[in-house]
């Protein structure tokens, strides 16, 4: 296979913005000549211009098709950046929050005209909480981080709770980034232990970690180097008997979909990114979702409203009267249509389906793993087989060719793939985090190791060639330091500087 | 067009071998000659050039007369202005030194300077900060955090360096008195500082921006370092730049960066204090020492610190000592060490330690 991505310009510059591309007068819709609402909109309130661009539809259509051609997406290529979890999302979740009574619906319509809403969230609430072996689940979260710090958050009310001043979060050092920033953004210090040559949390320096000032770990298991921590049960008995909180980071959960309980390994609160686990798309600044489950003695502090079922008078309706709640953490109720497609999916897959997705995902993860073993230049830092993602290392071929990680990644954008996750984890030198998921077929997973396996013969032929990468592109490779330097902040400077 | 200088210590690292420790003076050399020690500098240096004519990125090489640069630069086919004059086959520290004034006269980028901790000592005693260096690790010792991590990589940082520019940072220069280690006593001075230009071992830093991360992380140490200390209690602040961010940090701008300083009540008590002064000052108060791992090795005590002795650590306390490190320092040196002279004392600090990496943040790290 073959690929060039488009590359659409004109005068030197990119596919222009739609604003720059309207003309006075144009239309891409006729509204009747009386809008109905208009009536009753106070005059004070009504804007006199709208500084909308006016184009026609085709316009419009093209225009963002152009830009869809100029960049990567899962309906596109093979997506494998670990620890994001880019897998397939079935189209059926669209086209099911797509329908009337999921879209066309408000926040502030009356309890009753919403009862089927409020029952697929009462619904998806359970699922979860039965997914993760949790109690209780909050829907609100927006996203993976909004998640994180609403558990952040449940563990400062926890411990407030009981009277107690903890003040310190621990984190392994293979962490997401993001952690390190909610524990902090809840008013906690952070404190990072090390990983053990084994990759896995080490116990001994975890056990020299805790005190009386434990608030709680924030643990991902699988880990990021794709690892199951197998001393699990050590780890919560080390926190819970100095009185800390065990928190689970749900970013990995692809890798153990019932196969096995966050709740039954000890921890307390469990986080969902239904973004990566329950196929719904990624957001990129858009809609996610981040649920967070919590064992029984963490319930009162879940923000409000929660949805409760009345057996009474057979209705559902959203619970306020929570006097222990933390109070809200976003406006309304989350990110409704994001629930929709992952509660599609829940019930598409069903219990055994959900499973054979995580059995399918690690596989293809250890397939890849394998098949790597004689592609020279890279390695595997730690043994064993892994879950549903793998960390190469690149370190054996910049030893020999000068050629990175980086050089690597951005060469597999050339190869019409998008590029695996690079420098992460940190702990790992020339990281290269591939993440295949259970959607890819054989075929592609072998399509993808041929491409490594190219380019590290590749990096020793023709090394200046990967270095230039990527170049079937539409923008080629930056030059980060310039970037840096002098960085190009608006489209107007970008624009300025290409028409020279 | 970008100028170059290298100074060579032809004789740096021929002690090593014959287990010398070190070649700090001519009747060393001797013996070491005597041992059947040959050069080691020339070879790792002319490695170095080669990986920088590699590079494409186009500079002046300027240098000294023969085995002080001007061979090596022949055996990397690179053309050289030569400046200076030696005896050659019996150069000397004052060599060393001259040559760095006549570069930092003639306006050098950046100067390489191939040796040990000796060698680096004569040229930031010649010029201090006043011009970049970059050293090529080819002596016995190298405890100083100015060396690349082996030839190849000073090659490639120096091309950066003279290509696309990279930021400076101030490093440790080390040395030990060779005729102490030679009876098997450890005593390490903090020579000085450096000026290097800073690559960070871990590329995620570009992404996050690296131009001046280093600095910005010891502010961010420093004012979570603050916010622990307590009125009432004498802190004992230990070398570094780390450390003397703290000091800048509450407004006392004369704190010794090679010394040790005493605050007290957020205010500069004394600078410069030995052993027992400190012990006097902190006579009956409450006392916290705060270090950071100087040079290299990651030593915390033992290392550039010597004042900090086994009486002083063992007055104030493990659990009032607060280590201090940037992330880039602790991923060049995972573990850090003592050797505080007390075997005994030893014993005690080691295992894990948290370290203050920044603001609100600590790291669990093992001394070892």
């Amino acid at each position: 296979m073959t690929y060039r991505q488009a590359r659409w310009a004109r005068e030197g510059c990119l596919e222009p913005l739609v604003f720059e591309l309207s003309r006075a007068g144009r239309k891409g819709i006729s509204l009747p000549p009386k809008a109905p609402a208009r009536a009753k909109i106070p005059e004070k309130l009504i804007r006199r211009s709208l500084e909308l661009p006016e184009l026609s539809e085709p316009e419009v259509v093209r225009h963002y098709t152009r830009l869809s051609q100029m960049n990567y997406g899962v309906d596109l290529v093979f997506y494998p950046i670990g620890s994001c979890t880019m897998k397939y999302n079935p189209k059926i979740c669209d086209e099911l929050a797509n329908i009337e009574e999921a879209s066309c619906i408000h926040p502030y319509q009356a309890e009753e005209t919403v009862q089927g809403a409020l029952e697929l969230m009462h619904r998806l609430e359970r699922q979860l909480a039965e997914i993760a072996g949790v109690s209780r689940v909050c829907l609100q979260p927006s996203a993976g981080a909004h998640g994180e710090l609403l558990g952040m958050l449940l563990v400062r009310a926890y411990h407030k709770s009981k009277g107690e001043a903890r003040t310190q979060v621990i984190i392994p050092d293979s962490a997401h980034g993001t952690n390190f920033a909610s524990a902090a953004m809840a008013g906690f210090n952070v404190v990072i232990i090390p990983s053990n040559n084994r990759g896995r949390v080490d116990l001994e320096a975890l056990r020299n970690a805790v005190s009386e000032k434990t608030a709680a770990l924030m643990l991902t298991n699988p880990n990021t180097l794709g690892l199951f921590e197998d001393e699990i049960s050590e780890i919560a008995r080390t926190i819970h008997e100095v009185g800390g909180l065990l928190y689970y980071d749900g970013a990995n959960m692809n890798g153990i979909l019932g196969k096995v309980r966050p709740g039954d390994m000890g921890f307390d609160i469990v986080h969902f990114n239904l973004h990566k686990t329950f196929s719904t798309p990624h957001g990129g600044g858009g809609p996610g979702a981040g649920p967070v489950g919590v064992v029984r003695k963490l319930e009162d502090f879940l923000p409000v409203p929660v949805v409760e079922y009345d057996r009474k008078r057979k209705r559902y309706y959203l619970d306020y009267d929570r006097p222990s709640s933390i109070g809200k953490i976003r406006s309304f109720y989350g990110n409704f249509s994001v629930l929709v497609k992952a509660y599609t999916y829940i019930l598409m897959m069903g219990e055994n389906g959900l499973e054979e997705v995580a059995e399918t995902a690690v596989m293809n993860a250890n397939y890849v793993m394998r098949k790597m073993e004689d592609v020279r230049g890279f390695e595997v830092k730690f043994d064993g087989p892994c879950k549903h993602e793998v960390v190469f290392s690149a370190e054996p071929l910049k030893r020999e060719t000068g050629v990175t990680a980086r050089d690597v990644a951005k060469r597999l954008l050339d190869h019409g793939m998008h590029a695996p996750t690079y420098y992460f984890p940190p702990i790992v030198p020339e990281a290269l985090m591939v993440e295949p998921t259970e959607t890819e077929t054989k075929e592609e997973l072998d399509r993808f190791i041929a491409a490594m396996r190219e380019i590290a013969e590749e990096a020793r032929s023709n090394p200046d060639k990967l270095r230039a990468a990527p170049t079937a592109t539409a923008i080629g490779r930056l030059d980060e330091v310039k970037a840096s330097r002098e960085p190009i902040l608006s489209w107007k400077m970008y624009r300025e500087l290409a028409k020279g | 067009m970008k100028k170059l200088g290298l100074i060579v210590n032809p004789i740096a690292g021929m002690g090593g071998r014959v287990g010398l420790k070190g070649t700090n003076g001519a009747g060393i050399v001797a013996k070491a000659l005597e041992l059947g020690a040959t050069p080691v500098s020339p070879a790792k240096t002319v490695e170095v050039l080669r990986v920088l004519k590699k590079s494409g990125v186009e500079f002046e090489l300027i240098t000294y007369p023969a085995e002080m640069g001007e061979s090596e630069a022949a055996g990397a086919e690179l053309k050289a202005r030569v400046i200076g004059n030696i005896t050659s086959r019996k150069t000397t520290a004052d060599d060393t030194k001259r040559a760095a004034k006549e570069m930092l006269e003639l306006e050098a980028d950046l100067i390489l300077v191939a040796g040990g901790d000796g060698t680096m000592s004569d040229v930031i005693e010649a010029i201090g900060t006043r011009a970049p260096l970059l050293g090529i690790p080819t002596g016995v010792k190298l405890h100083s955090a100015v060396f690349a991590n082996t030839p190849e990589v000073a090659g490639q940082v120096a091309a950066r360096f003279l290509g696309e520019g990279l930021p400076l940072r101030e490093a440790e220069v080390m040395d030990i008195d060779e005729d102490a280690y030679r009876e098997n006593r450890l005593v390490a001075k903090l020579r000085g500082y450096a000026l290097v230009p800073y690559e960070p071992v871990m590329m995620q830093t570009t992404k996050e921006g690296s131009v001046g991360f280093e600095l910005a992380d010891q502010k961010a140490i420093a004012r979570w370092t603050i916010e622990l200390m307590e009125r009432g209690r004498v802190h004992i602040l230990g070398p570094g730049t780390t450390t003397r961010a703290v000091a800048e940090e509450l407004g006392i701008y004369d704190s010794t960066l090679l010394g040790v300083d005493l605050i007290y009540d957020f205010k500069l008590l004394a600078r410069d204090v030995n052993e027992r002064q400190i012990l006097e000052a902190i006579e009956g108060k409450p006392a916290s020492i705060i270090v950071s791992p100087i040079g290299r090795q990651g030593f915390i005590f033992g290392r550039g610190n010597q004042q900090l002795g086994p009486a002083v650590v063992r007055k104030v306390g493990k659990k009032n000592i607060m280590v201090l490190a940037t992330p880039h320092k602790l991923s060049l040196t995972p573990t850090l060490k003592v050797d505080t002279g007390d075997p005994e004392l030893d014993d005690e600090l080691r295992g894990y330690i948290p370290v203050i990496v920044g603001y609100l943040q600590t790291r669990i790290v093992k001394v070892i």
